[in-house]
């Protein structure tokens, strides 16, 4: 079940789009925001809200590769894999995740701390390689550096 | 016309359209996946990458999609251009990747648009040599079988179940090259229309699972030109037939009716023809329960000697061709013929008929592109389901007339919907219950049918001071029908549909009068249709047969094709039956007459037959077998013509062919003479041959019978029609008529049928097939019906019972199909949630439903759809007695 005050912030985004459907995406951030991932049973919840399908939900849900329909770690680490970081390296990061966490893209830690997933270019290719954790952007990593700032999620 | 220059070739083109249409209408090879003639464009593919000049000096060029591409006059195009070539083998080679190339074990091998377009670009060694991704499939229900792997990403199918179909039950999900074509989660498909992606699917992702079963590929199988039988819209379709199986049906394409669509009661209700319950042998009852198989020519004259002796009744059916009712007709006498039908339906054909002499009914591609539509009484997905669907693509009529200033042309699919947006035209429903096409209504309202009539009748007097007047409607009634008064006359091409569903010749009165009125205020593109229930409702009716309640008295009674306990009430049947009357029932399967008949003859089923409906338009139009009757089965007409020629009869003695028993048909009924057009007749050759009903690839053809005798045998005779059961004859495009299948060098697919228009999405070349019987006549005025109904007075403690009817369960033979029987309701007795809950009952509780002092135990569903006073039972089930309605009934708790 939807909490009340998922419920409130997404019928306060349904004004602003002419169809309620259109508010789909917003919902799916806003859900997930609170509980990490998009389960069966949010989706079909946020479909009734909505008046949608869970054919037409999930269609959208299942596009963007940053909603997450299995659960997640504390934290998701995105690994950026297009061209700049590709040629300065990423893999030397992806190899030194796989060692200390023993996880490779797509799986999470056993203690849920993290989840490790590729992403497309960030936009910070002057800066390459390049990672997001959560919401933080982190520029020119090398292992050493990359080490020091896994420990700042716990 | 504009002029383009195809590799330097000048053409006349359709300057509406885009470069790939025309191509194709030019007959030229351009490969393509996503584009369909029934979709239009979206450019997702890129598969018809052809080059684009400048101008004449223009060497270099820039590709393009053809299908994205306006015609413009002067355009020059090369198709053969070697960066044209190379990008279109790139493009296939691109979507092979992931391709399992598991061609020899899928269903659509042999009439695949991916092998003929692979081939078609010369792309024939892979160098792709990495994991493949792979995907789990879906059960989607017993018609539709799901094979991921094998898709190349065109998004055909999304875009016809979900934009042009209205299914919401399937998606596309995921991204890159990851994107999964199916549903949430494993089930059924609901939506009706389901089983064209068979043919829309240009892979084999989606094929036919109950072909698969009994699987024959396209080349192996011998085809015949053929008409539904599963209802009154008279959709054409390709039977193939192998082993004395009939395997699987595809799309005849008709530009007038289905156009490259067919329902799924239609593509699928075939297998009653391999029923068990067939009967196959003539057989006399000797004693209750006890038969005695009889030889073909003593059953004849077992019959003929009834004849001779005179004292012989005859029912008709609206599921029997018109020339079969045409030999029982004459078998017995015109006044000794009656209807197969309920006196109330029989009347209401009448009525139908009577409508079409005023006005021409609309092909549903006139429905289409209707731009205000009223459904008066119909739940047409479930009656006349292809017409729904076709209904469906009018509300974007008004919305791509907005588009014009945007010079978003039509064909451009994607911007066109995204410019109308969830914008829809004007449509209304007033139905007894919900119906499939309430999603795309702009109101919808629900009420018995004579309160639909009177709203029918308000609305005609809104438009029209001459028409009745409706006394005590309720000022929101009548307030609706201002609403849709306005909508209807502000069009241009209004739309009335309507049909026999609810037994109500008020709605049908009402719905005339709405037409009349349109077209008395000069629009004169306002069109009324009306559904009929079965293959030949109209064809039969046309015969004139007398009411069913009047056949009673004689010595011996034939019934043709047809269930009475269908059709009237069991005691009713009993009693016709009652005392030592013979009856004599024809018939394909096994049903509750033929079990009472003194003697039952075997009559081909339609597949192995050849004949006339007559559809909803009153268009004639000729079906052919696909295989001969096998053993002692026979058409039902040779039956009857044994049978007079056994007593003497002159007239019917004679007839060696169909087109014998037609010419007879044409000098007795004159009126019916223009069926002699409905197809060539059976002496037509083309260059001195027959049409072949195999493809000229047929294999096993020496080996087929070899276990019976080493000999080839000659092909069985067809003296009914031009066609040849052999891969042998005239190769070429026949009339559209006798087009046993689509096939053309280099297009094994269903695609084909771009071959044989005069233009895509066009006629079929040398004209639509079928004659209309009904031409209007000269000056079709009409008055208006003044009968309108007075208002419903509700019963204390009894309720009004309608049919609800199912697309899988109200019609009889389909029923005989596993997969559809399988679709079919259990019978139940469906209540509004108020009326229920003021009896006390829940849902699937059992209920006593009383009508004419019987009670029925049925289980309780709540419709909250249903109109207060109303109540509902699933129409035409065999598990319920035939029940004429509406009709008032009590209802109680039931027991157990
Ligand atoms: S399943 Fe078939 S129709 Fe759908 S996208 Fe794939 S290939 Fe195209
Ligand atoms: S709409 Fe009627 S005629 Fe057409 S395919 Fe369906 S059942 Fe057959
Ligand atoms: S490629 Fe990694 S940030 Fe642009
Ligand atoms: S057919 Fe033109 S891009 Fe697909």
């Amino acid at each position: 079940m939807l909490s009340a005050d998922e419920r409130r912030e997404i019928e306060a985004e349904i004004p602003r789009y002419p169809q309620r459907q259109a508010a789909c995406i917003d919902a799916l951030k806003i859900v997930q925001r609170r509980r990490g991932w998009i389960s069966d049973e949010s989706l079909r919840d946020i479909a009734e809200l909505l008046g949608m399908t869970l054919d037409e939900l999930d269609a959208v849900a299942t596009f963007y590769n940053l909603i997450y329909r299995h659960p997640v770690g504390r934290h998701v680490i995105l690994l950026c894999n297009s061209v700049s970081c590709w040629i300065v390296g990423y893999s030397r990061l992806r190899e030194h995740l796989r060692r200390r966490l023993g996880i490779d893209f797509g799986e999470t830690t056993p203690d849920r701390r993290f989840t490790l997933l590729p992403i497309v270019c960030l936009g910070a290719c002057d800066h390459a390689p390049v990672l997001m954790i959560d919401q933080d952007l982190h520029r020119d990593l090398d292992p050493a550096g990359l080490e020091r700032v896994l420990e700042s999620y716990r | 016309m504009a002029t383009i220059y195809v590799d330097d070739r000048p053409c006349r083109v359709d300057p509406q359209q885009n470069l790939l249409h025309v191509c194709l209408s030019l007959g030229f090879n351009l490969p393509y996946f996503c584009w369909h003639p029934a979709l239009g464009s979206v450019g997702a593919c890129r598969q018809c990458a052809v080059k684009l000049f400048r101008d004449a000096h223009d060497r270099r060029g820039k590709l393009v999609m053809a299908c994205m591409t306006p015609v413009a006059d002067g355009a020059r195009i090369s198709l053969a251009d070697p960066d044209a070539l190379a990008f279109r083998a790139g493009i296939i080679e691109g979507m092979m990747h992931n391709h399992p190339h598991d061609c020899p074990v899928c269903d659509e091998g042999g009439e695949c648009h991916l092998q003929d377009m692979t081939v078609m670009t010369g792309h024939d060694y892979r160098r792709y040599s990495f994991p493949k991704r792979t995907f789990r499939n879906q059960y989607l229900g017993p018609l539709v079988n799901h094979e991921m792997n094998r898709c190349i990403q065109c998004y055909r199918c999304v875009r016809f179940y979900r934009e042009y179909a209205g299914g919401r039950d399937f998606n596309v999900f995921g991204i890159r090259n990851l994107v999964y074509f199916g549903r949430y989660q494993d089930g059924v498909l609901e939506n009706e229309f389901a089983g064209n992606l068979d043919e829309v699917c240009p892979t084999g992702v989606f094929t036919d699972a109950t072909h698969k079963r009994h699987y024959t590929r396209k080349w192996d199988l011998q085809f015949a030109p053929s008409i539904c039988i599963h209802c009154g819209v008279g959709c054409n379709l390709s039977p193939g037939e192998r082993y004395g199986l009939l395997r699987r049906i595809v799309n005849r394409y008709h530009q007038d009716l289905n156009s490259y669509f067919l329902c799924d009661r239609g593509r699928y209700g075939y297998e009653f023809v391999n029923s068990e319950s067939r009967l196959r042998q003539a057989r006399l009852g000797i004693a209750a329960g006890k038969w005695q198989s009889l030889a073909a020519q003593p059953a004849a004259a077992w019959l003929g000697k009834l004849l001779a002796a005179g004292d012989v009744i005859g029912i008709g059916s609206p599921r029997a061709s018109l020339e079969a009712n045409y030999a029982l007709r004459l078998a017995v006498g015109p006044r000794r013929f009656f209807a197969g039908v309920s006196d109330v339906e029989l009347r209401l054909l009448r009525l139908a008929a009577d409508l079409l002499r005023r006005q021409p009914a609309p092909t549903l591609r006139e429905m289409e592109s209707a731009d205000a539509v009223l459904v008066l009484g119909e739940d047409v997905t479930n009656t006349a389901p292809r017409m729904a669907l076709s209904l469906r693509q009018a509300v974007r009529q008004q919305p791509l007339a907005e588009l014009e200033p945007l010079k978003i042309p039509v064909w451009l699919d994607h911007a066109a919907r995204e410019a109308a947006q969830e914008r829809r035209g004007p449509f209304y429903i007033a139905t007894p219950a919900a119906t499939r096409l309430d999603d795309i209504a702009a109101e919808t309202w629900h009420a018995a049918p004579g309160e639909l009539a009177r709203l029918g009748f308000a609305v005609a007097r809104v438009l029209d001071e001459s028409a009745p007047a409706v006394a005590d409607l309720p000022p929101p009634v009548q307030a609706l029908a201002g609403r849709i008064a306005a909508a209807l006359s502000s069009a241009r091409r209004p739309l009335v549909v309507s049909g026999l569903a609810c037994r109500s010749a008020a709605l049908l009165e009402a719905s005339a009068n709405i037409a009349l009125a349109l077209r008395r205020s000069r629009q004169d593109h306002a069109r009324l249709a009306i559904a009929v229930p079965e293959a030949n409702s109209l064809g039969l009716a046309l015969l004139d047969p007398r009411p069913l309640s009047e056949a009673a008295g004689a010595e011996a009674l034939i019934v043709l094709e047809n269930d009475l306990y269908r059709r009237a009430s069991a005691s009713w049947v009993d009693e016709l039956l009652a005392g030592e009357r013979r009856l004599i029932a024809l018939d394909c399967l096994e049903h509750p007459t033929t079990r009472r008949a003194s003697l039952v003859l075997p009559a081909a089923a339609w597949s192995e037959d050849e004949g006339t409906f007559v559809n909803y338009e009153g268009r004639a139009q000729r079906y052919f077998a696909a295989c001969p009757p096998p053993g002692e089965i026979q058409s039902s007409w040779r039956w009857l013509r044994d049978a007079m020629r056994e007593a003497g009869r002159e007239a019917a003695a004679g007839w060696q062919s169909l087109d014998d028993l037609l010419a007879g048909l044409a000098r007795d009924l004159p009126a019916l003479a223009p069926v002699l057009n409905a197809a060539p007749p059976a002496d037509f050759r083309m260059a001195g041959a027959r049409i072949p009903r195999q493809p000229h690839r047929y294999s096993g053809r020496t080996a087929i019978l070899a276990n019976l005798d080493v000999s080839e045998p000659p092909p069985p005779p067809d003296p009914d029609s031009p066609l040849a059961y052999s891969m042998e004859g005239n190769p070429d495009q026949p009339p559209a008529a006798l087009l046993p299948f689509a096939w053309a060098p280099g297009w094994n697919s269903y695609q084909a049928w771009n071959k044989f228009q005069e233009e895509i999405y066009g006629p079929l070349r040398g004209g639509n097939p079928g004659v209309l019987l009904l031409a209007p006549e000269p000056r079709p005025a009409g008055d208006f019906f003044r009968n309108v109904p007075p208002p419903l007075a509700g019963r204390d403690g009894e309720w009004l019972l309608l049919p609800l009817y199912h697309i899988f369960g109200s019609e009889m033979l389909s029923r005989y199909a596993p997969a559809i029987r399988q679709l079919s309701p259990a019978p139940y007795l469906a209540l509004s949630a108020a009326d229920a809950g003021s009896l006390g009952l829940h849902a699937g509780e059992n209920v006593a439903l009383w009508l004419d002092g019987r009670a029925i135990t049925l289980s309780l569903k709540i419709r909250p759809d249903l109109p207060p006073g109303c109540a509902g039972v699933p129409a035409g089930l065999e598990a319920l007695p035939a029940l004429e309605l509406p009709a008032w009934s009590r209802i109680e708790r039931g027991h157990g």
